[in-house]
């Protein structure tokens, strides 16, 4: 039994157990603290793109690499997750939005992802089924998807597998700072020590971060699924279009999964609900944009609890205050794609102090001034 | 402010409530799958297929012609929206799927009375054509006036399986065999509380007697083995293990059943609590003998709150629409202490009639590997085994996610039972700490069309 452990993680998302995994590849003892299932919230019922384009310049270096990991699932944890580079396809709703993709292609291009901008004969033609609406088109080919309610699960088990004390349905009571690094009280057993603390907590991240020390607000969304019945293939890449609102996806398996709006998150109560009215908004927007869907049996709608930072964007990275404490939260409803390198980064940042991946533009310094520090 | 009761369901129960809501001046919208009050129990043929009221109904014909007249009296005091499909429902809404497209009634009160359907145990060749379930059976010769085959074996375990074999043989359809899988004679601990059912055993009885005058052979205690089908995939007969030995009743049509499930989808979404019914192995929606649930000013009645028949249903209709009365601060009538003991009297016919027909959890443990269990996403009952041995889990939900089952279209109406038996089983675990599946809506699948209107 250790007495301390190299590493503690709160909290057992996607981003959360990779760390777990990644840290314990690197010879360190871990331990993951996860008050309910792993991968129960917004890790498991989010809408399972993996996506790269779109994204704020600050996120790329981490999605680029996660991309990496993706393509290297069954390698790390033995199972692909239905993985699939289905492409991704972000559609313009005028001239002004295909500008804004063009641009963004240069800004992609610089991180060394490739997208092949289509104009509005390009996509009829080669994706009939999509309405006319659009006057172009951004094409991802390697982004895809697979499938959220099996990733942070299988990077769990193989954590465990390898040797991760990975506790689940075990919420966590107090930290705090100790002799030696910090002393993390849990519900109904002693309490655990550990040298370096990771806080992947998710919507409840900002609450372990102000235990030690360092506040900022997190806010909360329940982004409103829905998924429909096995259809034959229809859709290629995953669509989503420019301003937000609606995306759809096809899986292998046939559904059809799409979403638009929020339904309603009770971070306090832990239960999330999807809200009808919103159904029917996300409903009328999917056909909208593939008419083809009118027919199609609607089988479910539901959401999850996902934190949301004021700027949109995750906190990652070293906690300006506490010593070995570090952070990645908040992630706003980008966590998915970048969850499986979150993990590796943190991993390094903590173990090596150090890491190839460039994360500076998702410090949480830059939410207040009063955090920076002398050192920074 | 108002009281706007909204009532989900209008068989016995939702209607009994509706009346009872109906005289005390309120006028309560009652929301009906059916194109006609009645529910399952007093389905209506369509009008050029009607026929005798004693031969739709037999037994209970003068309680379906009490109904209807009930109802002809009701009818200009009620808010009654027919052919119209609860999809999901939230604090203070229930959202409607009409004819004409979606829309949403405001409850202050809210009455599920939402009824029941077959329970279903898994058996080789049970997803193909030619097998229904016995209440879809049942449907389909009352509703329809078709039979669903020329020559039907009636398998399974229940009261349900005697009435529907005795309909179709006066019908006169060719009924090959009533296969029992409980042993209803074996167990003369039940007796005495069976004998308490007075007109309900003696109805029981009768159907059996009419089944044997006919020569029907009426086998119990048997194991079904599996639908046997012809080369073009027809049902030619149903092979099953009778006092040792393995026999074969032939057929064109099998009518399946284990009794009946609570539907709880409406009393899930509401976030209501549930407890495990260890006689019913069902988890159901938490209610005090009135029928309050644990959500203000939402009440639960008839077999969506547990399965006690048409009877009850009617009397519990009643109390719940006395409770949401008393809640508001109106008077309540009399009645109520009459319709809690005559549901206090029945409780013990109920249990002794659900510890005969019990549904053992070995029918589940001993399932084949290749029987297929989910059928709309095809799962089998080794593939929920292996799910459960590789991921180490047994809550229900999470096994879902790992091995599809119950993600289809009926989202698990149809099979989640069965797999919770099942992964309790292969878990060696006890069944409630497997759960139940979610509910989401929609409650029942519906073309994306229709949620967003019509056709522009």
């Amino acid at each position: 039994m250790t007495d301390i452990f190299d590493i503690a993680v709160i909290g057992g998302g996607v981003a959360g157990c990779s760390t777990a995994l990644h840290a314990r590849l690197k010879g360190a003892s871990v331990i993951l603290l996860e008050r309910g299932r792993c991968g129960a919230q917004a890790s498991g019922v989010n809408y399972g793109g993996v996506r790269q384009q779109g994204r704020h310049a600050a996120e790329l270096p981490l999605s680029r690499r996660s991309r990496e990991i993706w393509g290297n699932l069954a390698e790390l944890i033995g199972t692909d997750c239905e993985f699939s580079a289905t492409g991704h396809l972000k559609l313009a709703r005028n001239d002004a939005d295909l500008a804004e993709l063009v641009c963004h292609q240069s800004l992609l291009r610089a991180h060394g992802i490739s997208v092949e901008i289509l104009d509005s004969a390009d996509l009829r033609r080669r994706f009939p089924y999509l309405s006319g609406l659009y006057a172009g088109a951004s094409l991802c080919r390697e982004d895809g998807q697979a499938n959220p309610r099996l990733v942070a699960p299988a990077f769990a088990r193989r954590a465990r597998a390898l040797g991760v004390d990975l506790r689940e349905n075990c919420r966590v009571t107090r930290v705090e700072r100790s002799a030696g690094g910090f002393r993390i009280d849990i519900d109904g057993a002693p309490p655990v020590r550990a040298r370096r603390l990771i806080n992947t907590a998710g919507a409840w991240g900002a609450a372990i971060a102000a235990q030690l020390g360092d506040y900022v607000d997190e806010a909360v969304m329940a982004p409103n699924m829905c998924v429909t019945e096995p259809i034959a293939p229809l859709i290629g890449p995953n669509l989503g279009i420019c301003g937000g609102g609606i995306y759809i996806r096809q899986s292998a398996h046939g559904s059809v999964i799409f979403g638009s709006g929020l339904g309603i998150a009770d971070r306090d109560r832990q239960r999330a609900r999807p809200l009808p009215d919103i159904t029917i908004e996300a409903a009328t927007a999917a056909v909208e944009m593939v008419p083809q869907l009118r027919n199609v049996l609607l089988l479910r709608s539901w959401t999850g609890i996902e934190g949301r930072m004021p700027d949109g964007l995750p906190v990652i990275g070293a906690s300006p205050n506490t010593d070995g404490l570090f952070h990645a939260f908040g992630f706003s409803g980008h966590g998915f794609q970048l969850g499986p390198a979150v993990g590796a980064v943190l991993a390094e940042l903590s173990l090596d102090g150090h890491s190839p991946t460039g994360i500076s533009g998702l410090a949480i310094t830059r939410f207040d001034r009063s955090l920076v520090t002398a050192g920074h | 402010m108002e009281t706007a009761a909204v009532i989900v369901g209008a068989g016995p129960a939702g209607m009994a409530a509706a009346q009872v809501l109906a005289e005390a001046g309120l006028r309560p919208v009652v929301i009906d799958e059916g194109s006609h009050p009645g529910g399952q129990i007093f389905r209506r043929p369509q009008p050029d297929l009607m026929r005798g009221i004693r031969q739709l109904y037999g037994f209970d014909a003068g309680r379906a012609r009490a109904f209807a007249d009930r109802y002809a009296a009701l009818a200009p005091l009620i808010d009654y929206r027919p052919e119209t499909q609860v999809w999901a429902v939230s604090d203070g809404q229930v959202h409607l799927m009409e004819k004409a497209g979606a829309t949403v009634a405001h409850w202050t009160h809210l009455v599920i009375a939402s009824g029941a359907m077959d329970r279903i145990v898994p058996v080789r060749g049970w997803t193909g054509p030619g097998v229904t379930s016995l209440g879809g059976a049942q449907i389909s010769l009352k509703a329809e006036a078709s039979p669903i085959g020329r020559r039907v074996v009636f398998a399974g375990s229940g009261p349900l399986l005697y009435l529907v074999a005795y309909q179709y043989a006066k019908a006169g359809v060719d009924v090959a065999a009533v296969l029992e899988t409980a042993r209803p004679f074996a167990r003369f601990s039940q007796l005495p509380s069976l004998l308490s059912g007075g007109r309900a055993l003696a109805q029981g009885l009768f159907y059996m007697a009419v089944l044997r005058t006919r020569r029907i052979p009426i086998r119990t205690g048997v194991r079904l083995l599996d639908v046997t089908r012809d080369p073009d995939g027809r049902v030619s007969g149903i092979g099953y293990r009778w006092r040792g030995r393995d026999r074969m009743a032939t057929c064109d049509a099998l009518a399946l059943g284990h009794g009946l499930k609570a539907e709880t989808q409406i009393a899930d979404l509401l976030g209501l609590e549930f407890t495990f019914d260890e006689l019913q192995r069902q988890w159901l929606p938490r209610a005090d003998r009135d029928g309050r649930s644990s959500l203000a000013n939402v009440y639960l009645a008839g077999d969506g709150l547990a399965i006690r028949g048409s009877d009850v249903a009617e009397a519990s209709g009643r109390l719940a629409a006395f409770a949401l009365l008393h809640d508001t601060g109106c008077t309540v009538s009399a009645h109520a202490a009459q319709d809690r003991l005559s549901i206090e009297r029945a409780a013990g016919f109920r249990a002794a009639l659900d510890r005969t027909f019990a549904v053992p959890p070995t029918l589940f443990s001993e399932l084949a590997d290749d029987v297929v269990v989910c059928r709309c996403e095809g799962v089998s009952a080794g593939v929920i085994r292996q799910a459960v041995k590789h991921s180490g889990e047994a809550d229900i939900n999470r096994v879902k996610a790992f091995c599809r089952v119950g993600m289809g279209r009926c989202q698990g109406r149809l099979c989640a039972l069965a797999a919770a038996e099942l992964i309790a089983s292969t878990a060696g675990t006890d069944i409630r700490s497997v759960g139940r599946m979610r509910g989401q809506a929609p409650v029942k699948p519906m073309p994306l069309g229709d949620l967003i209107g019509r056709r522009p």
